[in-house]
């Protein structure tokens, strides 16, 4: 089964304490002026929002199936068994597909670099397979973002929201949103105050079937239009063999003939 | 050789020098610097315009060769060489123009060994490098002619209904595969244009801009270059404009009226205003200029109307990359002046290079046999100079 995140922002003090667990992590740059940036950054894989008085973190979430791995055309994107959506840089060309393609927006870009690479945050993939939490989980001091089984989560979430809806807006965002993510949601406020796209917008759809309609149908239209193309130049050119071929009959005739 | 500093030969050097300072800022300096995209506008105009418009303004060369070879209809033999040299110096400058905008560009060839084939990406990837592989070679009996290797010729002649075939395979993936690329972003990209009809509309589009496309550089270089306009080829062509732009255009208002749009549409709003636009050039403009026998028969009216088609579908390939995320985003892309420049320059050397074939190769006959040429940049400057008399061919 797969592993996941739970973030309650309900239980989130936004001591940004996973910003500098994250940082130290993936040994990014960390400060007080970069505690202080509000937006996600080739150097800031996850960030803990503020709007009135209410925390949210946002990250990469995981999706169960990532359009930025369906849409790399090298592959540079996969998603581990354990749930984690990782990139392989020595891959990437930097055509940012990915970037467009993610309906949550979560790769970043090295836009300042030379061999700029894609960033987003990789759900600790090295820790998550030797058994370990990732590191914003470890760290949090309220247990806001907790790591787990998703399964597991999921069921806790759905206790929490029961035992008490008032402190909840009624839904587990990323259960069902583009079919599933490995970052679940919970939150008093409507997800969209803090960015997230609306559920409905996104819908329980997988990203990548949109273009897997399109593309499974590829093998069978090759040889279909090869076949149609082909038939259209035998036939156009039908004519003008008939009329050299009779030509050349008649000539050997005649040939026969004067023999 | 003589060389006469003309204005528009001004322009061209302006463009190009502007052209190579952006170039130096893209590699010395990265992304970031040259160009307005950012971590919200991950693909501006290199990817709008350089890739979707490019490859769809080269989209003439399967359309002919196919009308030609495949359909068998010869009086169109004589726009066949100047259009397969478009269509194939028009993929080389998107691949060039690929070369500005991947990040890394040094692992394109990362594409052939690491494959993913859910990824519409690699599929338009691999469709243009083959595709390209065969402009090629239908474009190389130039070259071996001028050189009167009649042997190679031959065999390039040979295989050529094969070239043509797979040309058109390899053409119908990719052109609609281009607008497959959005497919896959339902929730980012704005209705008016996101529709699950995208490969088809893209498809549709390049049909019509590639027969644009081939009046608009038929007369552009009958000016350039003196030489006798087709005109019977092209008010032929027109006629077959006028058709698809009505398909494409019924197409487009049975997918609004699918997606229960048309009462949007008609409504003011920032994205309404860039699809009227769009909707008048590439649709309303050029299908009412068509009707009308005596602007259709006209090469000028023939040449205006294209020219206004091809904007109309520039205009809506780049509202499907740009306009179309701008809600989504909420704020606006403009492209910075270096990332204009790059384009303008990847433009301005397919005019000098189109005008240097015609002058050393037998793209048109007749002006080859002829020893007074004029000199390539004059292709640029052609275009504001009244069209010189206009002789109707007999038709060859």
């Amino acid at each position: 089964m797969s592993k996941a995140l739970l973030y309650d922002a309900t239980m989130c003090i936004g001591c940004k304490q996973c910003e500098v667990a994250c940082a130290q992590q993936n040994k990014l740059p960390y400060s007080d002026e970069i505690a202080a940036e509000s937006v996600q950054s080739e150097h800031k894989y996850t960030v803990v929002l503020t709007k009135q008085e209410k925390f949210m973190r946002r990250l990469c979430m995981h999706c169960e199936h990532p359009a930025c791995a369906s849409v790399c055309p090298v592959g540079a994107f996969h998603k581990t068994a354990e749930g984690p959506v990782v990139y392989d840089v020595w891959k990437c060309i930097g055509c940012r597909y990915c970037m467009v393609a993610c309906a949550f927006a979560q790769p970043k870009y090295e836009w300042q670099s030379l061999n700029p690479r894609v960033r987003k945050c990789i759900m600790c993939p090295d820790r998550v397979k030797a058994g370990q939490q990732t590191a914003c989980a470890e760290i949090c001091p309220t247990g806001a973002t907790k790591f787990g089984e998703r399964d597991d989560l999921v069921k806790e979430a759905q206790t929490r929201i029961q035992q008490n809806p008032s402190n909840y807006v009624p839904h587990i965002y990323g259960l069902t949103e583009v079919g599933g993510t490995n970052v679940l949601l919970l939150s008093s406020v409507p997800f969209e105050t803090f960015g997230y796209p609306k559920s409905e917008k996104l819908g329980e759809t997988p990203l990548p079937e949109y273009t897997g309609r399109v593309m499974s149908k590829i093998p069978d239209f090759i040889p279909l239009w090869s076949l149609v193309l082909g038939g259209v130049y035998w036939i156009t050119h039908r004519r003008e063999d008939v009329a050299a071929a009779e030509a050349g009959e008649k000539k050997f005739e005649h040939k026969d003939g004067a023999r | 050789m003589n060389f006469k500093p003309t204005l528009w030969r001004l322009v061209f050097l302006v463009i190009i020098c502007l052209g190579i300072y952006s170039a130096y800022v893209r590699y010395a300096h990265g992304l970031g610097a040259v160009s307005n995209m950012s971590d919200q506008f991950p693909w501006g105009i290199w990817i709008g315009f350089d890739v979707l418009c490019g490859v769809m303004l080269a989209a003439g060369g399967f359309i002919v060769t196919g009308a030609v070879h495949l359909l068998n209809i010869e009086r169109l033999h004589s726009v066949v060489r100047p259009t397969v040299l478009t269509a194939f110096l028009g993929y080389c400058l998107v691949i060039v123009g690929l070369f500005f905008d991947l990040g890394r560009p040094w692992f394109i060839w990362h594409q052939i060994f690491y494959r993913n084939p859910h990824s519409v990406m690699f599929e338009v990837g691999f469709c243009v490098m083959f595709y390209t592989t065969v402009l090629f070679f239908e474009f190389l009996p130039n070259v071996l002619e001028r050189f009167h290797l009649h042997k190679p010729l031959r065999w390039v002649k040979g295989v050529m209904a094969g070239l043509v075939v797979a040309g058109i395979l390899l053409s119908t993936l990719h052109q609609s595969s281009l607008g497959a690329l959005y497919l896959i972003m339902p929730s980012k990209l704005h209705p008016f244009w996101y529709t699950p009809a995208l490969p088809f509309f893209f498809f549709g589009s390049a049909v019509a801009v590639g027969l644009a496309m081939t009046i608009f550089e038929s007369s552009l270089s009958s000016r350039a270059f003196g030489r006798q306009l087709e005109l019977p080829v092209l008010i032929e062509l027109g006629g077959v404009l006028l058709v698809v732009l009505w398909v494409n255009a019924l197409l487009r208002v049975e997918d609004f009226f699918h997606r229960d749009q048309l009462a949007n549409i008609v409504k003011p709003s920032y994205e309404a205003y860039f699809l009227w636009l769009e909707l008048a050039l590439a649709f309303v403009i050029p299908i009412t200029l068509l009707s009308f026998k005596k602007i259709r028969r006209s090469p000028n009216g023939l040449y205006l109307a294209s020219v206004i088609c091809l904007l109309g579908f520039v205009t809506n390939r780049l509202n499907v990359s740009v306009t179309g995320f701008e809600t989504w985003v909420g704020h606006h892309y403009v492209p910075k002046w270096t990332e204009f420049m790059i384009t303008l320059a990847i433009i301005a050397t397919g005019f000098a290079l189109f005008g240097l074939a015609v002058k050393y190769l037998p793209i048109f006959p007749e002006v080859q046999a002829g020893n007074e040429v004029e000199k390539p940049v004059e292709v640029i400057a052609s275009n504001v100079i009244p069209a010189p008399v206009l002789v109707e061919n007999a038709g060859d």
